[in-house]
């Protein structure tokens, strides 16, 4: 399966990935319109890291990890893995427990911006995109979509 | 059956699991007492709470035993099992065989003897069975008193609050949720509950319960029309005991989930397992475990190889907003204590390690430190003062992060 691998000798923490996810999940038709509302009402499922005077930075979303343990962790069965091996989780399903943000050791599942239910990244595959947006808008090749 | 599991709840989802990435064709026959399809068992404070709905409670799809092959004898209850000759007996007399067999009975509450209890109808907050029964006596002109200030009596607290008159909850500890918080955590909790409307008694038990109030130690008489019983839970252990398994205050496994009896696995709130946090054996009733123990226990089961060899204790847990997540053990020096508001954030370090945290609220990506503590990563390896602000990758060497980002996990 096709993963988001980071090249974070790329990153120049710009974030752009972060409004790109924001906006693809968003369900807005124009970016802009996120002024004001981002982390309020829209929250990205991607997170940069890093310290730009130290000259590191890097993005950090689902790993889709193969024993996924917040597959196994999850008290209500909204997370479950594709038959593929992508890590999708059901909204309706999720209780906002947050035990998925308790065992998560990359830190890449989150609540959603109205506190209710976890997020996390789907690849796009849940939202009209068609691949990962936060990839095919990084100016840098700062995140690749590829198989490994 | 090549596979025998009695129980259906994490543990026995998750053995069914582990065997079917070992085998995809084995027999597996799944007996329990509950006439239910598996369900998310923390979901029913949820259910009460109205946040969601009976159908939304499936832990796994409808056709999940199907798709696995799974024979199913939900409504049954074995009474026996025979190590010898490798069979249980269900209650009826029907007797199965097993090749390998996992015993995951969970637990159940525990109801400390008290006088006059025997005559109340009292409520326990478990299972489904327990939730639909506590909902059908719900009525906004009843009190309730809930005996527990712990993980399951105040979840419950939570479902109930807003569909009832009143909520007293009475603890013999000196505070709640003594089990995951420490002082200053439990009073933000209490604090926010309070101002919800519910009433705390602590440093006080029940000495005497009649039709309609409880006398407390102190004298004190709380009035109610719903007793809810929430002092903890025993695990099951009494099938594994009668057989000759060996059992302490749960049943005792190894790393592989095997009891002491050749052939019987245990995993779940039933057994007993090693807490590399606490570092000795010890009863871990919390979903994660009972799910890496089950899956453990069904991979060994099946031919493959599994160990389950850092179990530590960890919670998530939200009353009305308000989140506590924590793991590890509180021991050794406090690096981080900071509160603000509601807001709470506490790391433990002990031998150069990350013991355990509390963080209250302020928890986004706490899953990096479980993870610090789940494989004892030596402070020496990360940047502490970047922990210590908060949980990052950035804390980890750069070859540590490519191994984490740049390959497939």
């Amino acid at each position: 399966m096709k993963r988001i691998y980071v090249n974070e000798n790329r990153c120049l923490g710009c974030r752009l990935c972060e409004w790109e996810c924001a906006f693809a999940n968003s369900g807005l038709d124009e970016m802009f319109k996120l002024k004001g509302r981002f982390g309020t009402e829209f929250s990205p499922r991607i997170k940069v890291e890093g310290e730009e005077k130290a000259g590191i930075n890097f993005a950090v979303n689902c790993r889709h990890c193969t024993d996924a343990v917040c597959v196994q962790s999850c008290i209500a069965g909204a997370l479950s893995k594709t038959d593929e091996g992508m890590v999708v989780i059901d909204r309706d399903k999720c209780v906002g427990c947050f035990t998925c943000v308790l065992v998560c050791p990359f830190g890449a599942i989150m609540p959603s911006a109205d506190g209710k239910a976890a997020q996390k990244c789907m690849l796009c595959t849940d939202n009209l995109s068609g691949s990962p947006s936060c990839v095919s808008h990084c100016p840098n090749g700062a995140i690749v979509y590829e198989e490994r | 059956m090549e596979y025998v599991i009695i129980g259906n709840g994490t543990a026995a989802i998750a053995c069914i699991e582990g065997i079917r990435s070992e085998d995809k064709t084995g027999s597996i026959a799944l007996i329990s007492s509950e006439n239910r399809h598996c369900y998310g068992r923390p979901l029913i404070s949820y259910k009460l709470l109205g946040k969601i709905t009976a159908d939304k409670m499936d832990y796994r799809p409808r056709g999940f035993y199907a798709e696995n092959g799974v024979k199913t004898y939900l409504g049954h209850t074995v009474e026996t099992i025979n190590p010898s000759e490798k069979f249980v007996v269900l209650s009826g007399g029907e007797k199965i065989e097993y090749g390998k067999l996992l015993v995951a009975t969970g637990s159940r509450p525990f109801v400390p003897p008290t006088e006059g209890l025997e005559n109340v109808a009292y409520h326990t907050f478990m299972t489904y069975d327990d939730m639909e029964k506590l909902e059908k006596e719900l009525s906004c002109e009843k009190s309730v008193l809930v005996i527990g200030a712990g993980l399951i009596g105040l979840k419950c607290v939570e479902g109930i609050l807003h569909r009832v008159k009143s909520v007293t909850v009475v603890d013999m500890a000196d505070r709640i949720l003594p089990s995951i918080l420490d002082k200053t955590g439990s009073e933000i909790i209490s604090e926010e509950l309070t101002k919800l409307g519910v009433k705390f008694i602590l440093n006080d038990s029940v000495a005497k319960v009649e039709k309609d109030a409880a006398t407390l130690k102190s004298g004190k008489r709380v009035p109610f029309d719903i007793l809810v019983v929430a002092v903890g839970v025993r695990p099951n252990v009494e099938l594994v005991k009668a057989c000759g398994g060996e059992v302490n205050r749960g049943i005792v496994i190894n790393a592989k989930c095997e009891t002491s009896v050749k052939d019987i696995y245990a995993a779940g709130d039933c057994s007993e397992g090693y807490d590399m946090s606490a570092g000795g054996n010890r009863i871990l009733a919390i979903l994660p475990n009972a799910y890496f123990q089950g899956r453990c226990a069904g991979i060994n089961m099946a031919g493959g190889v599994s160990s389950f060899v850092n179990a530590v204790p960890m919670n998530a847990i939200g009353f009305f907003g308000s989140h506590v997540l924590s793991a590890g053990s509180y021991e050794g020096e406090a690096i981080v204590e900071e509160k603000n508001g509601g807001n709470y954030r506490k790391l433990y370090v002990k031998d150069g390690k990350l013991s355990g945290y509390i963080l209250i609220n302020d928890f986004l990506r706490a899953g990096i430190y479980t993870s610090l503590i789940r494989n004892s990563t030596p402070l020496s390896e990360v940047d502490v003062e970047l922990l210590k602000q908060k949980p990052q990758l950035l804390a980890f060497s750069e070859a540590v992060r490519a191994a984490k980002l740049a390959r497939k996990v």
